[in-house]
């Protein structure tokens, strides 16, 4: 469906629980992947003939393998406590958007096949016989999940739907079903090095061209390395922030930090890519081949020290998988964590008193934050419990006048998904996209017309990339969206700056 | 003949409840689970973990977050039917144990505040739209199972007594592998069948969200994956 025929939901918070409309998505499906993105991943090009047993063989696997699998497959008493958690339940009123009718859609088949009561009770169970109806109702409906985990928050025993909806993608790419989005930008990071395909020469130029605007802007020379050996910090970011906006302003804005804090990094041109797509289709493999490009990187460069960008997912893989995918890093400084955050590294830089920082630069934006929902629920920043929610928050803060948080039930452990995460990032899923952020958008507007809220801030490249293109049809300019390390940029008077005028602070804020 | 019956419908009810969790139980600990998927913001120590999963089991704090209606039934029925338990063990001891004295009283009332928690829950299962699509004939078919656990119980406590002393005697036999008689009285037939048929299809049925959630990664992970290597035999069979 076309982004223009969406009907844009109107909702008001706080957010009610919509009336059923049975298969109101059931159409909503993204475009399958060729046999050459298939093939890429290793996976076959086209659906088998023994498709069905190759599925069942599969979720035999993952059910031995993966413990979450088989214990949220059994656990679930539908108690209904997650039915209305789902943003994209919320946006669309489709009942299979319910986590846990979207978790049925695989669990009945599993009871069917591998448990007691589905052999010889089917119909008592809710348990059905696989079949090609079944395979185009998973694919429509497990890429109607960003893999939020929002739902595995409410959970009384944290069943989480993510592993679900990644599982039911495994097993759907292994029978040769496979989602285009996901597997052509896989492939392009095993053939080039990230998900653009952008070439190493491409790269460097870019980084030269954003050496020179940060030179014209502020007369001091910043530099971005590329491929510099020896350097102490290896800055892994999402390719995003080479080039769409708001991200790229995030980039000047890490930029900017090192140079004051005088760190010594690099950015690898072959591990250019901080996003995982590897994670999105329950991928062990993929997402581990991924991963260790970071590890190669890593050695052939010598460094020290491995810093993530603002990417949501990544951090996610970062923080909780990248010792077990591609550890141990025992070759790495062991004085810090592997990997850190940016965010870590510069709310740091800001107690330590390092960076020189100008807040009224900031004093046109009246900010909100948006937690990213894997870094809020996936993942940790710094040495405390719920680091996550507090340092962005902290450095946000320390460089912006006018900050006020959306309320409570939609932010931190609690967030509202962007709508575009979990590979759904696509322009045929615009209209899944669009009533997925609504239940976020209803948030946004309680504040803006609570205090005034301008803009969002954000440490995730998808959610800033949805953001853009979804805000303007709930009433924001696409550039309301920002990078945190933006915000950062804006306030940051680097040693030897020139003078700062009114015309350089709008002009820097117009182009974010 | 009527003990005989019973005896056996209870040795394989029990045999089928231990054997099926203590397998369930053993295969969610032996399946790996390398990556670290606690939902986060999580404990950083095990005794952070611990009392995660002490809240969780003994409160149902995330339930609590989610849903006030559920977790008022849900709670009422779960902590009724402790203490219901409890007071059941007077019937399988021998001097009766002081705590289980002790719990007496509000066990036998726990029997109307588990049907309240039960009707609770069946009611919304029916008038929430929600709750209505995602029911299965099953789950309808647990409360009721359980509704005509506590009602049979509860009509032997208050209203008709059984000879509670035979059916004792009978239970304590069954203890020491000596089988007795039961008084035959149809109320207790229904109570104890239907108890047995709880025990068989808890280890094959949505029952096993018990055991499940003690095994959960979500909730039973402690967030250390950047202090500690987590690595399976499968996964690290990947690497290179």
């Amino acid at each position: 469906m076309a982004a223009e025929d969406t009907d844009v939901p109107q909702l008001s918070y706080p957010l009610e629980i919509p009336k059923l409309k049975c298969g109101a998505m059931a159409d909503s499906s993204p475009y399958a992947a060729s046999s050459a993105h298939q093939a890429d991943l290793g996976f076959p090009g086209e659906l088998l003939p023994d498709w069905k047993q190759r599925a069942l063989a599969k979720i035999k696997e993952l059910a031995e393998t993966n413990r979450a699998f088989q214990v949220y497959l059994d656990a679930c008493v539908k108690c209904g406590a997650c039915t209305d958690k789902c943003h994209y339940f919320i946006g669309t009123g489709d009942p299979k958007n319910m986590p846990v009718a979207r978790q049925d859609l695989l669990r009945s088949v599993y009871r069917r096949y591998f448990t007691f009561a589905g052999k010889y009770f089917p119909w008592l169970v809710g348990a059905r016989d696989l079949t090609k109806e079944v395979l185009d109702e998973w694919y429509s409906y497990y890429h109607q999940c960003s893999q939020c985990r929002r739902c595995s928050v409410f959970c009384p025993f944290g069943i989480d739907t993510a592993e679900i909806s990644m599982a039911a993608r495994e097993i759907m790419d292994v029978v040769g079903k496979g989602q285009k989005y996901c597997n052509e930008i896989i492939g392009k990071v095993h053939n080039i090095g990230n998900n653009l395909g952008l070439q190493e020469k491409a790269l460097r130029a870019t980084l030269e061209d954003l050496e020179e605007e940060i030179e014209e802007d502020t007369g001091v020379s910043v530099r971005l390395p590329l491929d510099e050996k020896g350097a102490d910090i290896l800055l892994v970011t999402p390719s995003a922030d080479f080039f769409a906006e708001p991200h790229i302003e995030g980039l000047i804005g890490y930029a900017k930090v090192f140079h004051e804090a005088g760190a010594s990094w690099t950015i690898s041109s072959y591990a250019s890519e901080a996003a995982n797509f590897g994670l999105f289709i329950g991928s062990h493999e993929n997402m581990q081949k991924v991963a260790l490009r970071i590890r190669k990187a890593a050695q052939d460069l010598g460094v020290k020290r491995i810093i993530f960008g603002e990417c949501g997912h990544a951090w996610r893989v970062a923080y909780s998988f990248l010792d077990t995918l591609a550890g141990p890093w025992d070759f790495l400084d062991p004085n810090f964590p592997v990997p850190q955050h940016i965010c870590e590294f510069t709310w740091n830089e800001i107690r330590k008193g390092t960076l020189n920082i100008d807040k009224s630069q900031n004093d046109h934006i009246k900010l909100t934050f948006h937690d990213s929902c894997n870094v809020a629920r996936a993942s940790g920043m710094g040495e405390e419990m719920g680091g996550q929610f507090e340092i962005p928050r902290n450095i946000l803060k320390a460089v912006c006048n006018h900050f006020y948080d959306m309320p409570r039930d939609t932010i931190m452990e609690s967030t509202l998904c962007c709508g575009g995460g979990g590979g759904l990032l696509t322009d045929e899923l615009m209209d899944l996209r669009v009533k997925g952020a609504s239940p976020r958008m209803t948030a946004l507007k309680e504040v803006t017309e609570e205090h005034g809220v301008t803009h969002m801030a954000a440490i995730c490249a998808i959610c800033k990339t949805q953001f853009s293109k979804v805000m303007p049809k709930f009433g924001y300019d696409m550039d309301s969206i920002l990078s945190v390390h933006q915000l950062v940029s804006n306030a940051i008077v680097l040693a030897g700056q020139d003078g700062v005028d009114d015309e350089n602070v709008k002009e820097a804020s117009v182009t974010n | 003949m009527l003990g005989t019956v019973y005896a056996v419908l209870f040795y394989a009810a029990t045999a089928v409840l231990l054997f099926g969790l203590v397998v369930k139980a053993w295969t969610y600990g032996r399946i790996p689970a390398p990556l670290r998927i606690p939902t986060a913001p999580a404990p950083k120590t095990r005794a952070g973990v611990f009392w995660r999963m002490v809240r969780e089991v003994a409160f149902f704090e995330s339930l609590y977050k989610s849903n006030k209606w559920i977790w008022l039934f849900g709670w009422t029925f779960h902590m009724s039917l402790w203490l219901v338990l409890a007071r059941h063990l007077r019937y399988f001891t021998q001097p009766v144990w002081g705590w289980v004295e002790l719990v007496q009283p509000f066990g036998t009332y726990a029997a109307f505040t588990m049907m309240l928690g039960l009707a609770g829950l069946w009611a919304r299962r029916v008038v929430v739209e929600r709750i209505r699509y995602i029911s299965s004939p099953s789950d309808h078919l647990m409360l009721a199972l359980l509704f005509g656990i506590a009602v049979s119980g509860a009509m032997m406590r208050f209203v008709a007594h059984t000879d509670i002393v035979a059916v004792k005697s009978f239970m304590l036999g069954l203890m020491r592998f000596r089988i007795g008689d039961l008084p035959p009285d149809p109320t207790l037939m229904v109570h104890l069948f239907l108890v047995a048929v709880l025990m068989m299809v808890f280890p094959v049925s949505k029952l096993l969200h018990a055991p499940g959630v003690f095994f959960s990664p979500s909730r039973n992970q402690v967030d250390n994956s950047r202090e500690k290597r987590h690595v399976a035999p499968w996964s690290a069979k990947l690497e290179s």
